[in-house]
């Protein structure tokens, strides 16, 4: 095993990394603190993803931008999809089985319709930063990892801020631990859940952006998120940001050094072993709630 | 029990002479696919319907059937460079195995899986064991791909013989071990249903907490929930190359197979054994058409949406409706 090799694979595993972070913070919203399981999430992302392409290829105005603007409509989207879900299982209380078909049938009449529209071809952005890298000595920075990590943990630190310090914020932890308690302070449960889920949404316009930044992306290219960003989820420990930062980190480390030493085809199995390792020996994460 | 198996092999059969009559062979390979989701869903509601707990992995517990027969197929194709002489002769007494026995296997593969599968995730909460048995999929995809032995990601060739002794084509064959996989599905729903272990899977359903409080064994009971199901699934994978002629990971994992064994049992209604039949039925009818005539993807879109459509408007399916309807004109 050369070192060089090593230290590469370990700084390109933490600018994947920081991408995961990405990918992973809305559903840590979601499912971590509001108990929704949005498996439609990585959907959502793709959706980002395409959005960012038609923009970028008919304006050229960069990726992260347009997913900056676009970061309303997601939030709209988000409120409206948890109104129908609020309505349709929450308020029935069978939000356990019909819900979670629910979100699969979201997550599949999404695909089908990009399917429909952009046909299986890959599609990828431009931007000046995708092709340069930078060099340190042996180790490689590739611009078009760089640029995704550092805006997604800038979006990151802003979630944080939102979530710790805005009274809104810590409603949304509020309402993860006691749904009755934060409606004694005349709080209204369902829209400060309407709200957190409107963000997580949000979260997946940037997502998308970074993803089609650093690979072509084709509709279903988003199942293969599906087991990472629970995984991370469940490792960083349910509903805990820095939690979920650091487990993203540590699957991206892992991912590129199994793909360096071993080939890429084994890469998505990584995921699925930290599942279930969690799953099985540390349930609640490395810094669950 | 014994009457409802005797009308089942029946209507089985006569089904089967019904295909047969007007002498089209696309006829079997449409009615096959059906079928097939006959018992794919009815083993997705085992668990699904019965205990509550989702199961994403449906592709992945039908691929693993697939598979095994690849794997056993290129085994006896290979035999004579794989193992020593000395054995070659006795093995070649037992291969290349016949599809029933096959069939057996790939159950016994996908049950083992899904017992494990169980026992890692069912002591948490249902929804974790939804995602895992989604990123399973993704897993075995993964394994199935970087094994070269079966063929890879590029696929393996599985040769289908032409004619079936005393039945006529191939396709036939397959079809009738179908349907009898179909029956043997169907019976063991129902079986379960009006046992203890069925009144066990709906308290389990209902409460799992109140369940296991009243001295439900509920993890014994959820294991072996997974553990038919998953049979269930590989077996109904088996012969699937042999339907198919040229397996590729692709198509042994696609989606379609995890959706549609969700949404034909959710729209038919996942209470009992009808649903999934009803829902089956008239969705893979739907699809079988859709797909001649539409589109693939459109076909795809259109179960989605129904699937949508359901859990919102008819949480119980069509047989919920139903029996709503007929509650409702008795009170009258």
């Amino acid at each position: 095993m050369s070192f060089d090799l090593l230290i590469g694979a370990i700084v390109a595993g933490l600018l994947l990394g920081g991408f995961y972070a990405a990918v992973t913070a809305g559903i840590s919203i979601a499912f971590g603190m509001l108990d929704i399981v949005n498996i439609a999430h990585p959907a959502f992302i793709v959706l980002g993803s395409y959005i960012a392409y038609i923009i970028n290829v008919g304006f050229g105005v960069d990726p992260i931008i347009i997913s900056v603007v676009m970061l309303p409509v997601f939030y709209l989207l988000g409120t409206a999809i948890y109104q129908v879900y609020y309505l349709s299982f929450e308020k029935r209380g069978q939000e356990s089985l019909r819900g979670l078909a629910f979100f699969f049938g979201v997550l599949f009449v999404t695909e089908v319709m990009l399917l429909l529209a952009f046909g299986v071809d890959y599609r990828y952005v431009e931007a000046p930063y995708i092709g340069p890298s930078l060099h340190f000595g042996p180790i490689d920075l590739p611009l078009r990892m760089l640029v995704p990590c550092l805006a997604s943990l800038t979006m990151f630190a802003v979630l944080q801020i939102l979530i710790s310090r805005t009274f809104t914020g810590r409603a949304v932890l509020a309402v993860s631990q006691d749904q009755l308690a934060l409606q004694l302070m005349a709080v209204d449960p369902i829209r400060i859940k309407r709200i957190a889920f409107g963000l997580s949404i949000a979260t997946a316009s940037v997502a998308g952006a970074l993803l089609v930044i650093i690979q072509p992306v084709e509709p279903s290219v988003g199942r293969e998120y599906i087991g990472r960003v629970f995984a991370i989820c469940v490792l960083g420990g349910l509903g805990s940001m820095p939690g979920t930062l650091i487990a993203a980190m540590l699957l991206g480390v892992v991912e590129s050094i199994t793909a360096t030493f071993y080939g890429p085809s084994w890469a998505p199995a990584i995921a699925f072993g930290f599942l279930l390792l969690t799953l099985a020996f540390r349930p609640s994460g490395l810094l669950g709630r | 029990m014994l009457p409802f198996t005797l009308i089942s092999v029946t209507v089985a059969i006569g089904l089967f002479l019904l295909i047969r009559m007007p002498n089209i062979e696309y006829l079997f390979v449409a009615a096959y696919t059906i079928v097939q989701y006959v018992v794919l869903t009815t083993a997705w509601n085992i668990l699904g319907g019965y205990t509550g707990y989702v199961n994403f992995g449906s592709a992945a517990f039908f691929a693993l059937g697939a598979y095994s027969s690849v794997a056993l197929a290129t085994f006896a194709n290979q035999l004579d460079e794989l193992v020593p002489e000395s054995i070659a002769p006795m093995l070649h007494l037992i291969f290349p195995l016949s599809i029933p026995v096959l069939i057996v296997i790939g159950g016994v593969v996908s049950g083992i899986v899904g017992l494990g599968m169980g026992y890692l995730t069912l002591r948490l909460r249902g929804a974790f064991f939804a995602i895992a048995t989604l990123a399973m999929a993704v897993v075995l995809q993964t394994l199935v791909v970087n094994w070269e032995f079966v063929g890879g990601s590029s696929g393996a060739y599985i040769v289908r013989p032409g004619e079936f002794p005393g039945l006529g084509s191939y396709m036939q064959y397959l079809f009738a071990l179908m349907l009898a996989l179909a029956v043997l599905a169907l019976v063991t729903a129902r079986a379960i249903e009006r046992s203890r272990l069925g009144y066990g899977f709906a308290a389990i359903r209902d409460d799992e907490l109140a369940a296991e409080a009243s001295g439900v064994p509920t993890l014994r009971l959820k294991l072996i929930a997974t553990t038919l199901s998953g049979t269930l699934m590989g077996m109904a994978g088996a012969p699937f190359p042999y339907y198919i002629g040229y397996l590729q990971p692709q198509s042994a994992f696609s989606l379609e197979y995890a959706v549609n064994s969700i949404a034909m049992p959710m729209i038919g209604g996942t209470m009992s054994w009808v649903g999934p039949l009803v829902g089956t039925l008239l969705l893979g009818t739907l699809q079988q058409t859709a797909n001649v005539t539409i589109s693939s993807a459109v076909n795809l879109l259109l179960v989605g949406l129904l699937l949508i459509g359901f859990v919102i408007v008819a949480p119980n399916g069509i047989v919920g409706l139903v029996q709503d309807r007929l509650r409702a004109r008795r009170a009258k």
